[in-house]
């Protein structure tokens, strides 16, 4: 296609648009991160005194480093778990004809929809009965469970993409079921099983509403709560650049692996979503 | 990709779905369909079972504690008093309808403006001449930012001495402690965290419509915005409506972006946050239980009404070959 100095020009205005908009807010925190406590207020874009202060602060504070490893460990966690039973059940829906099929896409697509906040109430009562309120097994259950739709929906359609007759090729050519899952089906699978795990992952990493809820102390409290806890290092002390911190902390890994698998996310968010 | 339906599993158990699903009686074959019924049955069990007891069972647990009188602080007084507790809810303008109507003046006019600058991204993505690359790159870091992040950093941005911001709306004051001021942020800081999800599908609408027909379009001597209306936005229709869906009732249950940016306070309560003050702040479980029971009521019928009034598909009905 020809294109005219003019068109040339509108496209790269339009690009630059979205990739500031898109980036200020994240830089903003970068910036404030970065300030020292007296320049922190001055209402620059730029950091003048470039500190490390406010990175060593919170790696020292407990609050913020139990929040860490739980955020990182339950967020893992519920996503092995999800993704391992939305494969089973993505496998069946892609592959297997079976009465009920219907229903379960449905209902597994409504329960996508449940506000979140209409089962904090419930379930805060039911943990304390159960004993895990602030516990890890108390926020993986809901994240396990509200990822389920989400992976169930992205596995089948990346499933029903997979050739499968291939299995059976592998099999004509001497190869035993187990080989033929091994050598055939699960790299064939491994991409989708994979961008599924970094939505779901991201969806748990995410979260705020259980969080907040269900948890209460450093024993479960992931790094989203936890932000709203934060106290300055002294009372009088605002603790923007702590808490701006943090937010560096945890979102410029997550903004890196999406950046690296921008492709798979894009497809693995589409998919199924128009087709049909 | 597509594969043919009859692709989709191994010859044998092809022949066996075409002549003797759900009939007993046809020997190997059905034997066959059977087998292949129970694995799916056990395949999907563990999902089901979660599903039930971590979903469905707490929301039949909260509709019986909305009937009942339960203050976490007299747990003893713990008793059924029917529907009063609804009465109680819907009979109070201040706190109730005055969350309720922020909450759909949000959620309206953030799906508004995503929905207009999500096709204008998922344009430019599908259509740019060069760096189409660069886009999408920026458009995923939104997506990827934890909403709470995002919050603190609209926050600092609006807070007087503090933020490049602050002295946009007025030179004086603290955005952030006036209602509409607070709201206009809120639903910035919404539309700023979503548009990447509702232009990634409403992309995903774009690349369905056949370049021929634009081609023909245009060759018949239609304009840009002609062809928009006319040829693209009717082949798309049934990927907007699933954005839409998706969004509104994402945007009703708002919780995250509020609880930061103001906690609230000067009437900028969403329904979820109303009914996390009203659980942890006034430890009213029973209340709290039934304006759960409200806002699920309410996401209901949202999408009821997307389904039945705009033809929006209807969840399973996707999957339909």
């Amino acid at each position: 296609m020809n294109t005219t100095p003019r068109q040339r020009v509108g496209w790269g205005a339009a690009n630059v648009i979205v990739v500031l908009v898109a980036a200020i807010p994240v830089l903003w925190l970068v910036s404030l991160s970065f300030k020292d406590p007296s320049t922190i207020t001055d209402g620059s874009f730029y950091p003048h005194n470039w500190t490390f202060a406010n990175y060593r602060g919170i790696f020292d504070q407990p609050l913020f480093t139990h929040a860490l490893v739980n955020s990182i460990a339950i967020a893992l966690i519920s996503t092995f778990l999800g993704v391992a039973l939305g494969a089973m059940a993505a496998y069946a829906i892609a592959r297997l004809d079976f009465p009920g099929k219907r229903l379960l896409v449905a209902s597994a697509l409504l329960i996508a929809m449940f506000p979140a906040i209409s089962l904090v109430n419930p379930m805060f009562n039911l943990w304390r009965t159960l004993g895990i309120f602030d516990t890890w097994v108390g926020l993986i259950i809901p994240y396990m469970t509200f990822s389920l739709p989400l992976s169930i929906y992205t596995l089948s359609a990346f499933f029903r993409e997979i050739p499968w007759e291939l299995e059976r090729a592998a099999a004509l050519d001497g190869a035993t079921p187990l080989q033929a899952f091994r050598r055939v089906i699960i790299p064939l699978a491994a991409p989708g099983v994979f961008t599924t795990a970094i939505l779901v992952f991201l969806y748990c990493w995410n979260d705020f509403v259980f969080a907040i809820s269900l948890t209460s102390t450093n024993n479960a409290r992931t790094v989203p709560a936890a932000l709203a806890f934060f106290t300055g290092a002294s009372q009088f002390e605002q603790p923007t650049g702590s808490i701006a911190a943090a937010a560096v902390v945890i979102t410029i890994p997550v903004i890196i692996v999406v950046l690296l698998f921008q492709r798979r996310i894009v497809a693995g968010l589409t998919a199924g979503a128009v087709k049909g | 990709m597509r594969l043919l339906p009859a692709m989709k599993l191994g010859a044998v158990a092809d022949a066996g779905q075409a002549i003797g699903t759900g009939r007993p009686g046809r020997g190997r074959v059905t034997e066959r369909a059977r087998a292949e019924r129970r694995l799916a049955w056990m395949l999907c069990a563990p999902a089901v079972a979660v599903m039930a007891l971590v979903a469905i069972y707490p929301i039949v647990y909260a509709i019986y504690l909305s009937f009942q009188r339960y203050d976490l602080r007299f747990p003893d007084d713990k008793t059924w008093i029917g529907v009063d507790n609804y009465t109680t809810i819907l009979s109070s303008t201040d706190l109730w309808w005055q969350a309720f109507g922020i909450t759909v003046l949000i959620t309206v006019v953030s799906v508004a403006i995503e929905l207009v600058l999500g096709m204008a991204v998922a344009i430019v993505m599908h259509r740019a001449i060069f760096g189409r690359g660069i886009i999408r790159t920026a458009v995923l870091v939104p997506y990827g930012v934890v909403t709470v992040a995002a919050a603190f950093s609209w926050q600092y941005a609006w807070t007087p001495g503090t933020g490049y911001l602050a002295g946009l709306l007025s030179s004086t004051n603290a955005p952030l402690t006036h209602q509409w001021q607070a709201v206009a942020i809120i639903i910035l800081a919404e539309v700023w965290k979503t548009t990447p999800f509702m232009a990634l599908l409403l992309l995903a609408g774009l690349s369905l419509v056949p370049e021929e027909l634009l081609r023909a379009a245009k060759v018949d001597g239609a304009t840009a915005w002609q062809r928009f209306w006319s040829v693209m936005v009717p082949v798309m229709k049934p990927a907007i409506l699933v954005a839409l869906l998706f969004r509104t009732l994402d945007a009703f249950r708002i919780f995250d972006n509020i609880y930061i940016l103001t906690q609230g306070s000067q009437n900028t309560r969403s329904v979820s946050i109303l009914n996390y003050d009203q659980l942890f702040t006034a430890l009213n479980l029973g209340v709290g239980s039934a304006m759960s029971v409200l806002i699920f009521l309410a996401t209901g019928l949202i999408a009821f009404g997307y389904i039945k009034g705009f033809g929006a598909a209807a969840p399973g009905q996707e999957l339909k070959r």
